[in-house]
C-alpha cells in the first residue's frame, strides 16, 4: 500500500470518529480543511511570498492572485452576510491601538519566520523544520497574546464597523471593490518600475486563490463564521496551560468570556478554528506524501534563534491584531470588517522592515 | 525524503496525536444531544463558535 493511499484512509477514519463522535458539521470541516491545506500546499500559496516578492522583485502574481482570492470570497460573502444576518457572522475585530502594532509586528515576523498563519501550518504539514518548531510558540505567543488582549485594549479602540451593516450590501461592495482595485493598480504601478515586462497572473496561484475563495465561503457556510487561524493555535496552548494551573482563566478579561470558557472545557475537536487548522495540516501532509518535500535551506543557530522569536512574536502580535493574514485580512475584508482593512496597511508597512531584517540575518 | 525528514515528522505527528488524545481524556464528554445543525445557513441559529478577530 502506497504512503498517499495509507493517508487517505487515515483521515477517512478520523472524518468517521467526527462524525459519529463529534458533530457531523465538525466532520465536514475538516474535509474543507484538509482541501485547504491541499490547494495551500500544492500551489504554494503564500501570502508572505506574494508581499516579498512584489517588496524585492516588484514581482505582482502573488499579490494578483490574493485580490483575486478576496475579491470572489467578498463576491459571496457579502451577499450572504446581507441575506442571513442571524445565522452568519462576521470577522469584525475592533479598530484599536493593539490592532496598529499588532499588524506591524505581524507583518514584519512573517517575513522573517516564511509564513503567516496558514503558512506556518501548511508548511509544518510539508515538514519544513523552521515552521514545524514555530507551530508550539506560534500557539504560546497566541496564548500570551489574548491573556494581554484585555490590557492592550484599554490603550484604545472603538467598536468593530462592519460594511454590511454601516453602509448596506451595495455599498459594501462598492467600496470592498473599490478598495481592491487601488491596492491592485498600486502593485501594478510598482511592478511597472521594475523596467522589464512582468508577468502579472501565475496560472497556479490564480487556480489556488479560486479553490481557496471558494474552500473559504464553503467553510462560512458551514461554520456560521470565516475562516480563522489564530484562534485554534491559542486556545491549544491555553488548555495546557490551564490543566498545569499556569492560570486563571475566570479572572481573565479574555478566557473569562463565555464563549472562550467554554472552548477551554471543550474538546478541541469541537473548536471551529481548530479542527480546519487539524484539516490544513493533514491536506499538507497529503501533499508531502506524493512530492516528499521538507527540503529547506540549512539554516544557522542565529537563523534558527531569531525564526524562533518570530515565530513567538506571531502568535502574539496576531491576537493583538484580531487575526492573521487569513482571519484579519481575507475573512475580515470578505466580509466588510474595516478592521482588515487597517490590517493591510499596517501588515504591509510591516512586510516591508521584515523583508530588510530577513536579509540582514541571510535567510 | 531523507531519513531525517522521516524522524521529524514522525516526532511532529507524535507530538500532535498525543496532544489530541490527550485533550479528548480529559476534556468534557461531548454531548451528542446539543449537536449544531450539520450547516449553519439556514439552521436559524446564530454561530457560537471563538474566532481570532473577537475578543
Amino acid at each position: 500500500m502506497n504512503n498517499r493511499l495509507a493517508l487517505t484512509l487515515v483521515f477517512v477514519v478520523f472524518t468517521a470518529f467526527l462524525f459519529w463522535f463529534v458533530s457531523i458539521r465538525q466532520s465536514l470541516l475538516f474535509i474543507v480543511g484538509i482541501g485547504l491545506g491541499a490547494v495551500l500546499a500544492g500551489a504554494r500559496f503564500g501570502f508572505t511570498t506574494g508581499w516579498r516578492n512584489l517588496i524585492e522583485k516588484r514581482d505582482a502574481s502573488g499579490v494578483f492572485a490574493q485580490l483575486l482570492l478576496l475579491a470572489i470570497a467578498a463576491g459571496i460573502s457579502l451577499p450572504l452576510l446581507a441575506f442571513f444576518p442571524t445565522e452568519l457572522s462576521a470577522a469584525l475585530g475592533p479598530p484599536s491601538i493593539s490592532l496598529l502594532i499588532g499588524a506591524l509586528v505581524f507583518g514584519a515576523a512573517m517575513q522573517i519566520a516564511d509564513g503567516c498563519g496558514s503558512g506556518t501550518l501548511y508548511k509544518a504539514g510539508l515538514g519544513i523544520p523552521l515552521n514545524m518548531a514555530i507551530l508550539p510558540v506560534f500557539a504560546l505567543g497566541s496564548f500570551l497574546g489574548s491573556v494581554h488582549l484585555g490590557w492592550w485594549l484599554e490603550l484604545g479602540s472603538i467598536k468593530p464597523v462592519g460594511l454590511v451593516n454601516e453602509v448596506g450590501l451595495t455599498g459594501a461592495m462598492g467600496l470592498t471593490y473599490l478598495g481592491l482595485m487601488l491596492i491592485g493598480l498600486a502593485a501594478w504601478f510598482w511592478s511597472k518600475t521594475s523596467g522589464g515586462s512582468r508577468i502579472l497572473f501565475n496560472k497556479t496561484l490564480i487556480i489556488g486563490a479560486v479553490l481557496l475563495a471558494l474552500l473559504a465561503v464553503l467553510n462560512f457556510v458551514i461554520a456560521g463564521q470565516p475562516w480563522g487561524v489564530v484562534y485554534g493555535f491559542g486556545l491549544w496552548a491555553a488548555k495546557i496551560a490551564y490543566a498545569g494551573n499556569l492560570f486563571d482563566p475566570a479572572t481573565n478579561p479574555f478566557w473569562s468570556q463565555p464563549v472562550n470558557a467554554t472552548a477551554l472545557q471543550q474538546s478541541v475537536f469541537l473548536d471551529l478554528t481548530s479542527i480546519t487548522n487539524i484539516g490544513i495540516l493533514a491536506g499538507a501532509l497529503w501533499i508531502f506524501s506524493r512530492n516528499k518535500s521538507g527540503k529547506a535551506d540549512k539554516l544557522n543557530t542565529q537563523q534558527w534563534v531569531v525564526g524562533i522569536i518570530a515565530g513567538f512574536l506571531l502568535g502574539y502580535s496576531s491576537r493583538l491584531a484580531f487575526g492573521c493574514n487569513v482571519g484579519a485580512m481575507v475573512s475580515g475584508i470578505s466580509t466588510g470588517s474595516l478592521h482588515g482593512w487597517i490590517w493591510v496597511v499596517m501588515a504591509f508597512a510591516g512586510s516591508l522592515i521584515g523583508v530588510r531584517i530577513r536579509r540582514y540575518f541571510n535567510y | 525524503m531523507n531519513k531525517l525528514t522521516s524522524v521529524r515528522m514522525v516526532v511532529f505527528w507524535a507530538l500532535l496525536g498525543g496532544f489530541f488524545v490527550w485533550d479528548w481524556q480529559t476534556a468534557q464528554p461531548v454531548n451528542l444531544r446539543l449537536e449544531t445543525p450539520i450547516i449553519a445557513i439556514g439552521s436559524g441559529q446564530a454561530p457560537s463558535g471563538g474566532h481570532c478577530a473577537t475578543f
